[in-house]
């Protein structure tokens, strides 16, 4: 196996430039937020106290966020090898994952200034799902940040500090694995509050479950997805085997959950809910089929060995995995009075986009920098040098 | 607090099976689900709380106003009219960050009778409930909002908020309100003036209300009162108190007799419906009329939150065992790789 090191090239690229000119009007847009207030930007109301910025940057973020767990669960708790040489690309998803699901926390506060309260002992309360989730998240993040640290050490020659965090890794990679098996789930129970106001196609005490496997499926999908691109961006070799294998692992765990999800709702008698002529229906089938197809498309072992399948598999479930999250916090919900409606303004979906391009420009900085990617074969690498 | 291996061994294996049975128990219907839940809160021993009958109520809004004064909230102008309002009539549709309680209106047909369903007119009132199992208190991750633990009233406190909106996405009532129009806004919601009471006042809304459609008093005796009520029947007279039930707070009030003109609803809104609330409502039309949740749990949703989280969170035990053994294969399955 060859260790990873930094691609090196130029770091001014026109994907470079497309993405950061998208952080930087995001980012004009928060500080007017930060200014004006949450109308003055979103569609926000008290009838959906919570849009995009909760739903596609933490929800969906964080599930993206959730390639490290899933990689580390293979490799550490497995102890397959074989999928070490994801690691590090897939920690570095979920750094940023995570680390800008944290940031669209507090844009979204709309009591950003006291964001504090949450690691007063004397404030903290313990019934609450949100606080469990939200300090979860946090230590996650300081988790990832020391999963990810030995790139960063050996990229700057500090080969003591890392040798001694090596000492200590199997603990910090132990939390790595208890703490989103924690917090993936409780995003899940989060909904279980809302009672009759969530759908019966959606609200569910299996929410946890779901969340849970959904957010592996969609860390998976993302660990493929993201070595695609890579490999097409960077003109580097599809590594088709090693994730053929992993797409494997995906399907094993989607006819899972699709177990579970249907199993739950015939269980419970929800499906004449999906025959009714409404927006509801249509976004619970396209959710249904787009969590359906990818078993269709990675199901034959013969399309786990060709990139197009691999890559169609793996982004046809992140979609799946997306409706899912937008349907049960946001289609799926009937305020408890009133006469409400959201869809996200411009504003929103900039703020949205942003974020996600930032990840972007993260992402190609780090990988040309540090030791992520793996190394090419000997040849190659004699032939660029 | 020490506890003995044994001990700590035994609390691991009943929170390893909570958890097993946290999931097993997922989505079965609620009698079978019970054992996932915690308990459900009983109310406080000096609860209080309101009680509207909408069949004594002449939809005069004196307690809107009141209430504005009492809490020195804003007028709210009704988006159709701010072309030419200018904050001289406060028009609020519905509870909002500037309206913590309003009288709302059911129409049908040719409204020709109130506190009929069909051809009929009925008010309401809404404004906290004051559950007796709370949600917003579940959810909120800071505390923010608390309740009382002897009169049951449940209070926010914005020095602490940090404006997740949880409470107000959690509400089965839709009560909690954020001002998402001030860059520094905050929740608000009714406290039941607790300001007031404190000195001895009615709530704003009880003290103006000409016909005691609104009362206060301790929840157990609006229940009574209420219960009597639903013995009336059309043609009789009766007599109706007026302020606080039993004279308190501030002394009693004249009462009035009244010929009963419309059929109550048999059946007291808030005395179960999901675990109970201090706040208490009669009505002559029914109750999903006037945009209530009916087809509810009689437990509050907290229950089940709590109890998913409970039992896989039980003193930690759980999740310290389960790290436990990640420990154990994590020092095995790291070394010799990075």
């Amino acid at each position: 196996m060859l260790a990873p090191r930094p691609l090196g090239g130029r770091i001014i690229t026109p994907t470079f430039v497309i993405a950061s000119t998208l952080a930087l009007i995001a980012a004009a847009i928060v500080l007017y937020r930060l200014v004006f207030g949450l109308a003055a930007v979103t569609n926000l109301s008290d009838g959906y106290p919570w849009g995009i910025w909760i739903v596609a940057d933490v929800m969906i973020g964080s599930a993206f966020g959730c390639a490290g767990y899933a990689v580390a669960i293979l490799v550490y708790l497995f102890n397959r090898g074989e999928y070490h040489p994801l690691i590090r690309p897939a920690l570095l998803a979920s750094l940023f994952g995570y680390g800008l699901a944290g940031l669209a926390v507090i844009v979204d506060l709309g009591r950003w200034w006291q964001f504090y309260a949450m690691f007063v002992p004397w404030y903290m309360n313990p019934s609450s799902v949100m606080l469990e989730t939200a300090l979860c998240i946090a230590v996650y993040a300081m988790i990832i940040c020391l999963e990810f640290a030995p790139a960063v050490l050996e990229r700057f020659g500090l080969n003591r500090l890392n040798a001694r965090l090596k000492r200590v890794m199997f603990a910090i990679v132990a939390l790595g694995l208890l703490l989103p098996t924690m917090h993936q789930s409780s995003l899940g129970t989060i909904l279980v509050i809302l009672g009759h106001k969530l759908s019966p196609l959606w609200q569910t005490e299996w929410l946890p479950l779901l969340y849970l496997l959904s957010a592996l499926l969609m860390g998976l999908g993302i660990v493929v997805f993201e070595a695609m691109i890579s490999a097409s961006g960077f003109r580097r070799p599809f590594e088709v085997e090693i994730l053929g294998k992993l797409a494997g692992v995906t399907v094993v765990l989607l006819a899972a959950f699709l177990v579970v999800r249907i199993g739950d709702l015939a269980a419970r008698g929800a499906f004449s809910l999906a025959f009714r002529p409404d927006v509801r229906s249509l976004m619970f089938w396209i959710e249904l089929s787009l969590m359906s197809a990818p078993l269709v498309i990675l199901g034959p072992p013969a399309n786990r060995r060709r990139p197009q399948t691999l890559f169609l598999g793996a982004f046809v479930l992140l979609l799946g995995g997306i409706v899912y999250r937008v349907n049960s916090y946001l289609v799926g919900l009937t305020p408890a009075t009133g006469n409400w409606h959201y869809f996200p303004t411009l504003a929103e979906i900039m703020v949205t986009l942003g974020l996600f391009s930032l990840e972007v420009v993260l992402f190609l900085l780090f990988v040309k920098l540090l030791p992520i990617l793996p190394a090419r074969h000997k040849a190659e690498e004699a032939g660029r040098t | 607090m020490s506890v003995s291996r044994r001990d700590f061994l035994r609390k691991a294996v009943e929170g390893g099976a909570a958890a097993a049975a946290a999931v097993a128990s997922g989505g079965v219907p609620e009698a079978e689900a019970a054992g996932l839940q915690r308990p459900p809160r009983t109310l406080p021993p000096d609860a209080v709380g309101l009680l509207y009958d909408g069949t004594l109520c002449i939809g005069c809004k004196a307690c809107v106003k009141a209430c504005k004064d009492a809490n020195g909230m804003p007028p709210d102008i009704h988006a159709d009219q701010r072309g030419w309002n200018q904050g001289t009539w406060d028009s609020p549709q519905d509870l909002s960050a500037k309206t913590l309680n309003i009288i709302k209106l059911y129409t049908d047909g040719t409204m020709a009778v109130k506190d009929r369903e069909t051809d009929g007119y009925a008010f309401s009132k809404r404004q906290c409930q004051h559950c007796t199992d709370p949600s917003c208190i579940s959810a909120c991750p800071v505390s923010a909002m608390t309740k009382d633990p002897s009169t049951g009233i449940v209070s926010h406190h914005p020095d602490r908020c940090i404006g997740c909106r949880y409470c107000v996405l959690s509400c089965p009532f839709g009560v909690p309100k954020f001002d998402f129009e001030d860059p520094f806004g905050r929740i608000h919601k009714c406290q039941l003036c607790n300001h007031r009471l404190a000195e001895n006042k009615l709530p704003g809304c009880v003290d103006v209300c000409p016909t005691g459609a609104t009362l206060f008093g301790r929840t157990a005796d609006l229940e009574r009162e209420a219960e009597r009520r639903l013995t009336l029947k059309p043609g009789d007279r009766a007599v109706f108190p007026r302020g606080g039930l039993g004279g308190t707070p501030g002394g009693a009030r004249p009462s009035h007799e009244k010929v009963v003109a419309a059929e109550y609803q048999q059946h007291i809104y808030g005395k179960s419906e999901l675990g109970g609330t201090q706040c208490l409502m009669l009505s002559g039309v029914p109750f999903d009329k006037l945009n209530l949740p009916t087809n509810v749990p009689d437990y509050g949703y907290p229950t089940l939150t709590e109890g998913i989280q409970g039992a896989v969170y039980q003193s930690m035990v759980t999740p310290v065992v389960v790290l436990g053994g990640l420990l154990a294969i994590a020092h095995r399955n790291v070394k010799g790789s990075d």
